[in-house]
Formats: C-alpha cells, structure tokens, sequence
C-alpha cells in the first residue's frame, strides 16, 4: 500500500507547503515595518477588484502559463529545464523577425505564422542542451543555465546591432506593423458604456495559454507520446527495454519544452509592448519553476499556480507604488514557493505520510 | 599591446578572477562531498549585501566580513536542511536561494538605507584597502620584475592573498588529511562511509559550511573589496561562471585557479576593450561575455575531455541495504 | 569454549511503514561457530542483520554482545562492540585504493600519511594470516569481484572484528571462489572469530555452518545444529509446507531452429567487449539454460537479442536475419518479430513502479495499433485486457489500477510474465525469474515457463542460480567473460563441471584450483579495468 492516499499528496502537500511560504513572507513583510494584512488587502484590491487589474494579472497569468508548462512537461521526462528563460527571448526573437519582415493581412494569421516561428526559436534554443543531454550526457540543467546567458548576448548583439532602427538609441526593435497588433481584451470586451479592461495588456494570447494547458494535459495522459515521455521520466533503464529511445524522447521533450517557453514572448511581444525589447521576459522564465512545482506538473495546477503568480505580480507592483514594499517582495515569495514546494517537499510529506499511517493502524 | 598595459589588464585579471576563484573552491567542497550547489550566486551575493551594509553601519570591514560571512552561512543551512536533512532535490533548494538572497538583498536594502536597494558607498575603514607589499615602489623601477611586483603581485587587498593560498590549503585537506578522505568518499560512496561508522549527515553539513564560509569571503570581498558598497544584482553571474568553472577544472583545485583565472581575463577584456578585433575580424563585447558559457558547454559536452562530477552527487543518502 | 553467547538477540521487532519486517526475534550465536541464517527472499534476514550492524534501529528488543547488553545505534557502535559487516552490494569507494578503503572511518589521526603507513603493514599480516592477499594500491574499481570481497572481510578484520556478518555473499561468485571464500571464513572460526552466514541457498549452510536459523515472513521458525538437519528440512521450515525441490517436466521434444546467434560482438558504454564472439542455436519446444556468474556478459546478450543494445554478428529468428544496430533493430521491432523478452530486473527494466498495473500491461507493446483510439491511446481497452490477464495469472491483489510498486515481488513478475507470454512470442527471453520472488511463486513461474515449452515455443533462461538451471533446462550453455564455454546436457553434468567453465576453465587445472581460478578472475578484471582510463 502507499503510506498515503493519492488525494493528499496532490493537494494536501502542496497546499500546506503554500501556507508556509505565505506565512514566512508575511513574517518578511513584519520585518520591513509593514503590516501583512494591509499589504493583501491593497494587492487584491489592485490585482482583483478591478478589470484593469485583471487585465494585469491575466497579462502576467499568461506568461507564467506557458513559462510553466514548459518546466513542467520536462519535469514528467525527468528532466529540469532552467533555460525557460533564454528559451523566451529567444522566442521573441522569431516573433520579432516574422513581425518585421512578413507583411500579414490579418492579426489572426500573423498570430498563427508568429506562434510558430516562436515555438520553433524556442524549440531551437532548447535543441543544443537537450542533444547534448540525450547523446553526450551534459548535464541539462548546467547546459540550459549556460543557455540563458548566451541567449542574452546573442540578443543583446542583435539588438545592438543589427534590428536596431538607425538613430535610436535603447536596444529595441521598430515597432511592429499595426497589422500584427494582437486585440486586447479591452479591444474584445470592453463595450462604450463599459470600458472593460482599460489600459491593461491582457491579450488574447491568454486564449492561447489555456488552450497550451488543454493540448499539454490531453499529450501527457492521453497520448502514446506522453506515455513515453512518463516513462522515460520514471526510468531510463526500463525504458530502454520497452523500445522508447531515451535520446528521441529527450529530444522532443525539450523541443516542445522549448517551444512552449518560446511562446511566451507572443504575450509579450507582440501583444504588449509590439516590438522586441532587450528585457521582454522579466525574469517569467524562472518563475516557471515556481509555477510547475506549486502546479505539481498538472497543467490544470500550472494554470492556477500561474493565476495565483499572476496576482501576485500585480498586486506586488501596486505595493511598490503605494507602500515602501519595492516589487523584490515577489522575488522572495517566488524562492519560498520554490523552496517549500520543491526542495523541503519532504519536510511537509514525511510527517503527514506518518500520520496517515498512524491513522490507518488505529483503524484496522 | 604596451607592456603596461598588459600589467593592467592582468592586473584586472586577478581582481575579476578572485571571487570566482572563493565562489569556485566553495562549490569544489560542497561538490566534493556529493552536494551540488547551483546557489553559490545566491550566496555570494547575500554576502555582498550584508557585508556592506554592516561595513556601512559600523565602519569596519572586518565586521562587515562576518557578517557576510554569516548571511552566507544562514544560506548554506537552508541549503544543508533542503538537501542533506529533507532529502530535497539540490538543484532547486540551489534555484530558491538565489532567489531567495535576489529579492531579500534589496528589500532589507531599500528598507535599511532607502537608497535603491544599494548601501551607501564605503569609505576608510569599511572597505579592504589595497596592500602595498614590502619593497613595491623602492623596486617599481627595476625593468620588467619591478613593474611586475608592483603592478601586478602588489597592491591587492588582503582577501585576494587569501584566495591564492585557499588553493594550496584546499588541495593539502582534500588529499592529505581524515577529513578530505572522507569528504572526497561521501560524495562518491556514501554507504561506503556510513558502514564504516562516519556520519554522513555531518561531512556533508561540514562540506556544505565551508562552502558558505568561501561563498561570504567571495561576496564581502566583491562589495568591500573590489566594489565600495553593494548595488543589486552586483554578483551579476559570477556564482554560475565559478560553477562553470568548476566544470572546466573537473573538480579540481588547481584547475580550478587557472580556470578562474582564464574566466577572469576573459572578463578583463571584455572591461577594457568594447570592441575588440583579431586578425581583422571585429569580436564584438557580446561574445566575450558569452565566451565562459559557450566554454562550459563545450567542456560539458566532452568534446575536449570528459568531465565526470563525483559518483554520488545531487543524490540525497537515503540508507539502503 | 565459553558458554557466553557472541552475540544474543532477544524479542528483536522492526516495522517498515505498514510493512512488519522483524517480529520478535530471538537468537543466540556462540564464539567460534559459524551460524546460517536462511530464508526466502523478503523473509526479513537481511533487515535482522542490519539491525545488528546498527544500519536500522529496532523498534523493540535487546542486542547482547559477549553477555554485555549494547545499544546498537550506528554503524559506529557496532564497530565499537566488535562487529564487521559485508554487505551483498559492497560498500567500497571505487575510484579510491584498496589502502584507502581500509582506513576510511579508521583512521588514526588527522593525517592521512601515518594510517596508511600502519594500514599497509596489518594488511599484510592479515593476508598471510588467512588467505585474503589483495594488492593494497589498486583501485578498487580495477579489482574482480572475489578480490572486492576480500576487501570488505579486510576492512571488518582492519577494525578489529570479532564477528563477522556475511550477506549473501556466495551470489557474486564462481564456485571455485565461493569454496575459497569458505576456506577463509573456515580459518577465520579457527582463529575464534563468530560468523553469521545470511543465505539462501540450503547447499551452503550444509557445507559450512554448526547452527542454523530459518526465517520466514520476518519471524524465526526454528534454530537447528546443522548436523541434525537436511535439506528437505530446511526448505519446509523455510516455507511452512513441504516443497519440492525439483520442476515436473516431461523430456523435451525439441523441433527445427527458431533462434540463430552467430559470433555475436558487443562493446559497452565504456569500451569493454562484453559479448565476444557468442554462437547460440534455440530450438522450438526447449529451454536452453545460459549459466554464469553475473557480469560475465549474459546482460548484454539479453539487452542485444531483446534490441536494446547495438551488436555486430548475426542473429536469425526463424530463419529471417535480424538487424543487430540502426533502423528496424529497436526493441519494439524484437517484439513484433516475435521475441519475448521477461528482463533480469523486473524494477528497473521490465515495470515501470509508479505506473497502474494495467499501464504496466502494455509497456513495450503500448504501440500496437490496437491500443490506439484516433491520436489517443484506448484506456478503457488496456484495462479491461489487463483485468483479464492478471485473472489468469492469479495476480493479487487483482486491481488494474494499484500501482506496480504495490505488489510484492512474485507478483509484480507474474505481471511481467503476463505481459510477455500472453503475446505468444516464438522465442522467449528470460533472465533471473525467480529472484527476489516467494517460493509459490517460484512454483507458478516455472510451472509457466515448462508449459509455454511444451506449446513448442523456444527459451532462453539466463539464471544465476545453478539450481533453477538445473531443475528448468533442456541443455546448459555455460558463459564467461563473453564467450561461451561449452554446452552440457543436464542429466551427464555436475555442478563441479560447470563450475569449472563458469570460471572459464575447461578442465581441471593441473596446480591447485583457487590459484587457478582467482588468476583468471584478475586477468579479466584487468582486462576489464583497461578502459576506466
């Protein structure tokens, strides 16, 4: 028998381990001289009592979606993909190209061909390591952090360089055609009498997210391929003897690993700030990790781990506005997340693993 | 390239390749004794900050040192608890502490000293000084050994001589004493180690304290040292190249002196020279940057030579028959 | 002799989770004797031994050593009260020296040079005084596996220990080494050293031990004086009923050729030829057992026959040729073909442990066409199958959805046996069936394999128990160091023979047979070794 029931261990776990990072960064913001409850009740209220702040969290959501997924269908290979981040800029790099240089009809097919080449740079940015995983044994998660860093370079040089429109002076892109503007949710649901979402850049790439959720779910449990990637996640070795190659599975794992990160950069890019810029990911890389972990891996946790990360992203930048919080708060919140849910999983599944022994003994 | 201006830029080298070179030995110990720490950045750079700020606050360096020293420390406990008490997985306790230190770094920053999450700028005491070695200037003028001595081998703080003789020391306690053997052993076998009556639990705490202690040396010597204070994000990287180091010098402590020192005259430069050509093609500042990355991978890749990292590292010990 | 036992346990309990390993054991073991200690796999031997060695820490009861109660908390205290231990998978550092091994934890200060100096002179005291020669400066990784052996006994002797546990130690070795471990544990009780055998094989607790205990579901059922005892005893103390020892099976009728293997080649991973030129004809309606001692290459022929490992040479089943690398050389392609394979190690190989057993049903023919549904895999077909076959295979508990994990070790390979034989294969692969597996379902899996024979298929059984190849095979081919020795026919062989080829001799060397067989084991370890670079 497992020591505990499936149910406790997919929710039970992760929710005690979420009250304990909630608990430490409350004590965090005691110590700076705040007041916990006034900071939550002003994050909700920028976050959530308002379409605006909405429009915020559902822009934030949705790079931390695709951030997570891409965290999270590795995780089920076995494998951690740190590099989400170079993987993503990387991504915007496509979308900027096909952007600037394909003169589309539409925003819907330009959405379509930039999705593509994003899935497609990203996937490309995660090929090296994951090969060199795969077939040298190179450690993926050194060889994706050494990604992330060369991804920077070789943005930085070809915005410097080569995109930048003679005589500006910031490392950026022209801005993109207005043909390859993406609606916003203000453009979709705002009426005359009620302007939804006003000035807020949630886009319909978050349609998109979802739907990445769906598509990731239905090949992790629902597909040959996902059945393969499960297993090699579990064992290499056994693997081996049922005929999955581990090198192909490696491989496609990360490239749709890569290709998900990449897609980030279509809510950034050309949803947002419509042109490429040196800094587009923010840092939404990483906190991919933070939401694959809290999410379990399931794309419906990712979803709402990356809701919750959405919240908290709006929520800390009202903060930084009204309060002395600066916005670093929800740097430590992400690393508490990260350390209660991931590394310390055992502090929290050990003791409860037990009492639900005890539990079982004292019932039979 | 003028003579002098090689001493400068080797000069550069040193300073650039000294927190490497503390932050490289510190991930060598932990490493060594089967932990893997992709947190030496986190490390480092709360050091940094609780170096300088202490320095700030107090005008002297030295408590400023302990007191990086410590934050380090506080680091490599939650590190200790995540992956050697908990049985966690080390990579991600490693990604949490660099976060960790990231954000708490400038939120005590911008709650302490209100200045943009930066400390006030060192001065005097609260900074290490430059040393002036014995004879430096009488001999400067000597050709070619005086400018040597006095450019190059004097004129840096104490923490650089430190982190030279760190080198000899690491490699004495690695392979010539008890405790080396057995820290050498738990990271390759450490059911070998716990049948034979050795806490496993303990050298690994051991390993993962030194590293703290070599990470705060790293850290205060970047902001009290090489830096006058402590601005965000001042570590910049430097934790992950000193793991590529470690990589390039296959766990070992003289290798890993040169390649820190290689890493460090990559960053010298890439300082100096923006635009840099050779044989007439332009090398543009980006690919240096890049270079210590694109190296690591290489080397990870095998190509020239196989890294093998310690038998059992990144595996928590869990008792088996 | 003293009447004060070496060691005394009284009401020893351990649980596991949910899982009671050790319930009240008691046990006494008197100086200078050698004690076996038997029992079926999961029996609970080897947690009772550990928690001698303080490697796990009793619930409940009383550790007495030389009549002195001990708190037996670690490893530490153990050593300390005078017990060494060797495990079945050795505890040694491999890429550090012999020397280096036998201080590690003894040292006798701070610096390393003054122990190894003093280590170097004991070891070579010790070597003479019982027979346990090994070179102090080697790597241990370039040793054999005997001379491994050797080590771990140094190591316990190095601290001082007066007893000696032994786990299994025999399964790792050729005969001609197991005899000359004997002849040391023998001069090790001649010198007052107290032994505890941990085995399962009844034929070495006849040949070296005074008393004897068997173990069964983590209680001891009994405590006899070898000599008053036999094997037939033993073995129905072991299981709680009486048991037979041997497999009813008619003579074989073996028909034409269904597996070819010519000259098959195969380097591993790190560069050593593992398979060096291995011929091999399996005829429908036999069983031809493949005999050695592990490591010796039958791994490698499974992985290569079952496509998961490239080689050069020919293989031909059913008089079609198989591709040995590239395209069309794929595990599934094998399975296609008709080559059923049950792997040596049901846990890592042959089930995924997290997986449902009906997702365990499929593993390796989850690409058959009948499992798809659109671009989706049919579930609700998978189960429903998976229900059927556990019914026939008397899996138990009978649930589809438990995890693989969950079942106990005969169970989890009636899985694999399900899997593998209900696609009716020509020719079926199968390695170590009965390890780690209680004797009903040892009984149920033999009684499988013979019957699947007897349908005319064809099997290879790779075993390292002398015993299961005796009482299953047709004909014996006997592997060392990749090459195949010879091939015998069960009814005009003895153990004696085969042990001799499973050492790769042919015949009886002409000095004496220790020295023989330990320079031929050295030659391949070094042989082996040249590639650790």
């Amino acid at each position: 028998m497992d020591r505990m029931p499936a149910w406790a261990d997919a929710v039970l776990v992760p929710l005690i381990s979420i009250l304990l990072a909630a608990l430490l960064s409350a004590l965090v913001i005691l110590a700076i001289g705040e007041s916990p409850v006034e900071a939550l009740l002003l994050m909700v209220d920028g976050a959530l009592m308002r379409s605006t702040g909405w429009g915020y969290t559902l822009y934030y959501a949705t790079n931390f979606i695709f951030t997570g997924l891409c965290v999270a269908i590795a995780f089920h290979a076995s494998l951690f993909n740190i590099g989400g981040e170079g993987q993503a800029m990387i991504g915007g790099l496509g979308v900027a190209l096909v952007c600037l240089f394909i003169p589309f009809p539409h925003w819907s097919i330009a959405l379509l061909v930039a999705t593509g080449a994003a899935a497609l740079f990203g996937a490309g940015w995660a090929l090296i390591p994951a090969w060199l995983q795969a077939r040298r044994g190179s450690h993926i998660v050194i060889t994706t952090i050494m990604f992330n860093f060369i991804a920077a370079a070789v943005l930085n040089y070809v915005l410097v360089n080569l995109l930048r429109p003679a005589g500006a002076m910031d490392p950026a892109t022209a801005p993109f055609p207005a043909a390859t503007h993406l609606p916003s949710f203000h453009d979709m649901f705002a009426t005359a009498d009620n302007p939804l979402f006003r000035g807020s850049p949630a886009n319909v790439s978050f349609f998109l997210a979802v739907l990445a959720c769906l598509g990731v779910w239905l090949l992790i449990w629902r597909t040959r391929l996902g059945y393969e990637i499960r297993a090699m996640g579990f064992s290499e070795s056994a693997a081996r003897y049922a005929g999955i190659s581990p090198v192909r599975i490696t491989v496609i794992t990360m490239l749709i690993s890569g290709g998900l990160a990449g897609m980030m950069a279509l809510n950034t890019t050309m949803g947002e700030a419509e042109r490429l810029v040196m800094n587009a990911t923010e840092g939404a890389g990483f906190i991919g990790i933070a939401v694959a972990l809290m999410g379990r891996s399931h794309p419906l946790g990712v979803l709402l781990a990356a809701l919750l990360f959405g919240f908290l992203y709006q929520g800390g930048a009202e903060l930084a506005l009204w309060t002395n919080i600066p916005r670093e708060l929800i740097t430590v919140i992400q690393a508490l997340v990260i350390l209660f849910t991931g590394a310390l999983g055992n502090m929290v599944r050990v003791p409860l693993e037990r009492m639900f022994v005890a539990l079982r003994r004292r019932a039979s | 390239m003028e003579f002098v201006t090689l001493l400068q830029v080797l000069d550069s080298t040193v300073r650039l390749a000294m927190p490497l070179l503390l932050a490289c030995l510190a991930g060598l110990f932990s490493e060594r004794a089967g932990i893997f720490d992709i947190g030496l950045e986190g490390k480092m750079l709360a050091a940094a900050f609780l170096s300088a700020a202490v320095a700030a606050v107090t005008g002297s360096v030295w408590l400023g040192l302990l007191a990086g020293i410590g934050a380090s420390l506080l680091l490599s406990a939650i590190h200790g608890l995540a992956s050697i008490t908990f049985r966690g997985n080390q990579l991600i306790s490693g990604v949490a502490i660099n976060f960790l230190a990231s954000g708490l770094t400038v939120l005590l920053a911008q709650d302490w000293f209100a200045e943009g999450g930066r400390t006030p700028s060192l001065m005097g005491a609260g900074r290490f000084e430059s040393l002036t070695l014995p004879f430096a200037e009488t001999l400067s003028t000597v050709p070619v050994l005086g400018p040597i001595y006095y450019e190059l081998i004097s004129g840096h703080s104490i923490l650089v001589y430190v982190g030279f003789l760190m080198v000899p020391l690491t490699w004495w306690v690695l392979f010539r004493t008890r405790f080396g053997l057995r820290l050498r052993a738990v990271g390759e076998a450490p059911e070998a180690v716990d049948t034979a009556g050795v806490s496993v639990v303990g050298m690994r705490f051991a390993a993962v304290a030194i590293c703290g202690v070599l990470c705060g040396l790293a850290g205060a010597y970047l902001a009290t040292g090489l830096q006058a204070g402590f601005v965000r994000e001042m570590t910049a990287g430097r934790g992950y190249i000193a793991l590529a180091a470690l990589i390039f010098a296959k766990w070992r402590p003289w290798h890993a002196l040169w390649a820190c020192l290689l890493f460090g005259l990559l960053q010298a430069v890439a300082l100096r020279y923006q635009n840099l050509e050779i044989a007439g093609i332009p090398l543009p500042v980006q690919l240096m940057d890049a270079l210590p990355y694109i190296l690591t991978v290489v080397i990870l890749a095998g190509f020239v030579g196989k890294a093998i990292p310690p038998r059992a590292g990144g595996q928590p010990y869990v008792k088996e028959r | 002799m003293s009447d004060i036992p070496a060691i005394e346990l009284k009401g020893i309990s351990k649980a596991f989770g949910p899982v009671q390993a050790n319930r009240d054991i008691s046990i006494r073991v008197m100086p200078g004797t050698i004690h076996g200690i038997i029992g079926e796999n999961g029996a609970g031997k080897s947690t009772l031994m550990s928690i001698l060695y303080g490697f796990y820490k009793a619930d409940a009861g009383e550790i007495h050593v030389n009549g002195t109660r001990r708190d037996i908390t670690d490893s530490q205290a153990a050593i300390a009260a005078g017990i060494g231990m060797v495990f079945q998978h050795f505890k040694l550092v491999q890429n550090f020296t012999v020397l280096e091994n036998i201080i590690l934890g003894a040292e006798d200060g701070p610096l390393l040079r003054p122990s190894l100096a003093r280590a170097r002179g004991v070891l070579k005291s010790l070597a003479e005084e019982y027979e346990l020669s090994v070179d102090p400066d080697e790597l241990v990784e370039n040793l054999s596996v005997g001379h491994q052996q050797r080590v771990e006994i140094l190591k316990a002797l190095y601290r001082q220990a007066d007893i000696l546990i032994l786990d299994e130690p025999t399964g790792v070795l050729t005969p001609a080494e197991a005899d000359h471990l004997f002849r040391i544990l023998d001069n090790l009780r001649r010198e007052g050293k107290t032994i505890l055998l941990i085995t399962h094989k009844l034929r070495e607790i006849m040949e070296i031990t005074d008393t004897v205990s068997v173990m069964r579901r983590g209680q001891m059922t009994a405590t006899v004086r070898t000599a008053d005892t036999s094997p037939e005893e033993l073995a129905e103390l072991m299981v709680g009923r009486k048991v037979l020892l041997r497999v009813d099976k008619a003579p074989a009728t073996p028909g034409r050729v269904l597996l070819e293997v010519e000259n098959l080649r195969h380097v591993d991973a790190h560069g050593v030829e593992r398979l060096k030129g291995v011929s091999l004809q399996l005829r429908a309606g036999e069983i031809l057992g493949l005999a050695g001692v592990a490591g010796n290459g039958q791994s490698e022929l499974l992985e290569v026959l079952g496509g998961y490992a490239a080689a050069k040479g020919a293989v031909r089943l059913n008089g079609q040729a198989l591709p040995l690398a590239g395209p069309g050389s794929d595990a599934g392609a094998r399975r296609a073909a008709g080559l059923g394979h049950v792997p040596e190690d049901r846990q890592t190989e042959g089930l995924i442990m997290p997986y449902t057993a009906w997702e365990n049903t499929v593993f390796g023919y989850h690409r058959d066409p009948r499992y798809q549904r659109g671009l989706l895999m049919d579930n609700a077909a998978i189960r429903a199958e998976a229900a059927d076959k556990m019914a026939r295979y008397d899996v138990r508990p009978p649930d589809p959805d438990l995890a693989a994990r969950n079942f106990s070790g005969g169970n989890q390979q009636k899985i694999v046996l399900a899997r593998e034989i209900e696609r009716d294969p020509e020719v079926l692969l199968i390695g170590q069936p009965t390890r780690g597996v209680d004797i009903g379902a040892i009984e149920f899996i033999h009684k499988e394999i013979v019957r699947l024979r007897d349908r005319g298929k064809a099997i290879l059984l790779v075993s390292v128990e002398l015993d299961e190849i005796f009482a299953l095979s047709d004909r014996i081919a006997v592997i060392f160091d990749g090459q195949i020795m010879g091939e015998r026919d069960p009814a005009r062989t003895n153990q004696t023979e085969l042990g001799l080829l499973m050492a790769g001799m042919t015949e009886m060397p002409d000095g004496p047979l220790v020295e023989a067989v330990d320079a031929q084991m050295a030659a391949k370890a070094a042989r082996e070794a040249e590639h650790h670079g």
